[in-house]
């Protein structure tokens, strides 16, 4: 049974249009480079670009020319600086933005997720960034009376979230760090599903506890193994730190960056390519060794 | 600085670690005098146990032999936003007198000079938390009279303004540099209270952008100790990422 397992050009060909508000989900984990760089292939205009943490995958969307807009909490390149495209853009008053805090970020998707129209938080007295962003508003808390912020529902067009493993509908189990990828899935219109691997839905039924995503929600299902590089999968390949770094200096550079994409985005036509491309040197070096947790007993009812 | 920063750290603190130097600081803290640490990040990791010093806060060694993973809202609801932090690390490009924190940008915001990467979870710690460090090197351009844009709340301006605005946290406790130790007087306003081996109330003026006081008595603070040392070169740090820029 096939289900809605496609091919990842195909899901981005049907799922992915001009001007449409993504969330690629995934914080600093499981983020879906793989579909990332199938959007620049597939040469997407004026899209909306949502993300607490834009991190590479967007630095390089904004490099490719698919973005007129960011939406975003940390605009930084994790544990090593600037994200430099993103940064030049905005300074050069090439791109759109909105941005939050985390906290505010997160409680726009939490209440896209649960069909809520805004999230309450408590007040940061902070200030400049509730003045800056119109959508950032306070309100009088009906029943004590003190103010508390309010942040609109985000409700994407598409998500894409990267998963561990899924059956063909789309019942996806995700373990590490979970981010806002169970949020964006349920807050978006339509959901495209990366998966390391496809398992049985038996699979899925033995840990229902691990499943973070009900296949109901999931428009399309993909099998692409390492579609997170450079960002990782929890017990499937390490995170490749050197290539945050090297980003660092590649970014710097408008030409670097554009061969960049030529090189690794343009010049290869899928991730299989891409991953072998790496060569095993990379391959080893992200390669981890196995620490299983101790199976749960659900118990034969 | 990082020796400085871990030695502000209790046994039983719950902690809300960020990237960069915090991060080294809470592993050297770890190691030394606070094997009990509650390390949380903010991607969702509670009781952190990591085996090698991660680069970014969403390393996979956060992970395994974590007590726990959560997802980003529920971090920051569940743990920082209902009161279960104790201490909060903050950085950022400007610190003024009261203890404000840039992160965001310097210059217009609309039009930024130079756009910098914003808040990320800083906006929300620096209210919350009961106690936040703010680690920084000292320097002129990083310590303004007044920050161009309020990414966190230090005492705004003034402690009588930041207790009106009923926060849940107390406020900068300490700004640790690479010179010495700033930390609030009864008006929120960060006066020098000691110095490194060396270094002098002078230096410290003349790389602070408004007229620094300092307290009746400046303490000069210990020396690194060589289980310090020793615990930061080989085994947190060897390759020197961290503290190639100083620290």
């Amino acid at each position: 049974m096939t289900g809605k397992l496609i091919s990842l050009q195909e899901a981005i060909a049907q799922q992915v249009r001009d001007g449409d508000t993504l969330y690629l989900a995934g914080f600093t984990h499981l983020i879906p480079f793989a579909a990332g760089h199938e959007i620049i292939r597939q040469k997407r205009k004026n899209l909306t670009l949502a993300r607490a943490t834009p991190d590479l995958v967007y630095d390089q969307m904004v490099a490719a020319g698919c973005a007129s807009k960011v939406i975003f909490s940390y605009m930084g390149n994790p544990g090593v600086g600037s994200l430099r495209v993103v940064r030049t853009a905005l300074e050069a008053g090439q791109l759109e933005w909105e941005e939050y805090s985390h906290f505010g970020m997160i409680s726009r998707l939490q209440a896209g997720a649960t069909g809520l129209p805004f999230m309450p938080m408590n007040p940061t007295a902070a200030g400049d960034l509730e003045r800056s962003n119109p959508l950032y508003r306070t309100v009088t808390d009906p029943y004590s009376g003190q103010p508390v912020v309010v942040v609109p529902a985000l409700k994407p067009d598409v998500a894409i979230v990267h998963v561990q493993r899924a059956d063909t509908q789309g019942n996806a189990q995700i373990w590490g760090i979970i981010g806002e990828q169970k949020e964006a899935a349920f807050a978006a219109e339509r959901v495209i599903l990366t998966a390391e691997e496809i398992v049985d839905e038996a699979v899925i039924r033995s840990d229902p506890n691990r499943t973070l995503i009900p296949g109901f929600v999931v428009d399309a299902v993909c099998h692409v193994p390492y579609a997170a590089h450079p960002s990782y999968t929890q017990g499937y390949y390490d995170r490749d730190n050197a290539f945050y770094l090297e980003w660092d200096r590649t970014s710097a550079s408008p030409d670097a960056t554009q061969a960049y994409l030529d090189e690794w985005v343009y010049g290869v036509p899928d991730r299989q390519a891409y991953w072998e491309k790496l060569g095993p040197e990379v391959h080893a070096r992200l390669q981890v060794a196995s620490r299983l947790s101790l199976p749960a007993d659900y118990g034969e009812y | 600085m990082t020796i400085n920063a871990a030695r502000l750290l209790r046994d039983s603190d719950v902690v809300f670690v960020g990237v960069g130097l915090p991060n080294l600081a809470c592993n050297l803290a770890r190691h030394t005098h606070t094997p009990n640490l509650m390390m949380i990040y903010e991607a969702g990791v509670i009781g952190a146990q990591p085996a090698r010093l991660p680069l970014s806060i969403g390393d996979p060694t956060l992970v395994s032999g974590a007590l726990a993973v959560c997802s980003m809202y529920d971090i920051f609801a569940f743990y920082l936003q209902r009161g279960n932090v104790d201490v909060g690390f903050l950085g950022g490009a400007q610190i003024d007198r009261f203890g404000n924190i840039n992160a965001t940008v310097i210059g217009d915001y609309d039009h930024p000079k130079v756009r910098l990467p914003g808040s990320g979870g800083s906006m929300e710690i620096a209210a919350w938390a009961n106690r936040c460090y703010i680690l920084t090197p000292h320097q002129k351009r990083r310590f303004p009279e007044k920050v161009d844009f309020r990414t966190s709340a230090g005492f705004l301006n003034g402690k009588t303004e930041r207790d009106a605005a009923q926060l849940r946290g107390r406020g900068p406790q300490a700004v640790v540099t690479d010179l010495g130790i700033l930390e609030p007087d009864e008006t929120g306003e960060l006066v020098l209270t000691a110095l490194h081996p060396g270094k002098t109330l002078t230096q410290a003026q003349e790389n602070t952008g408004w007229a620094l006081r300092s307290a009746p008595e400046i303490k000069v603070t210990e020396p690194p100790s060589a289980e310090e040392l020793h615990i930061l070169r080989t085994e947190l740090d060897p390759t020197g990422i961290y503290l190639k820029g100083g620290g």
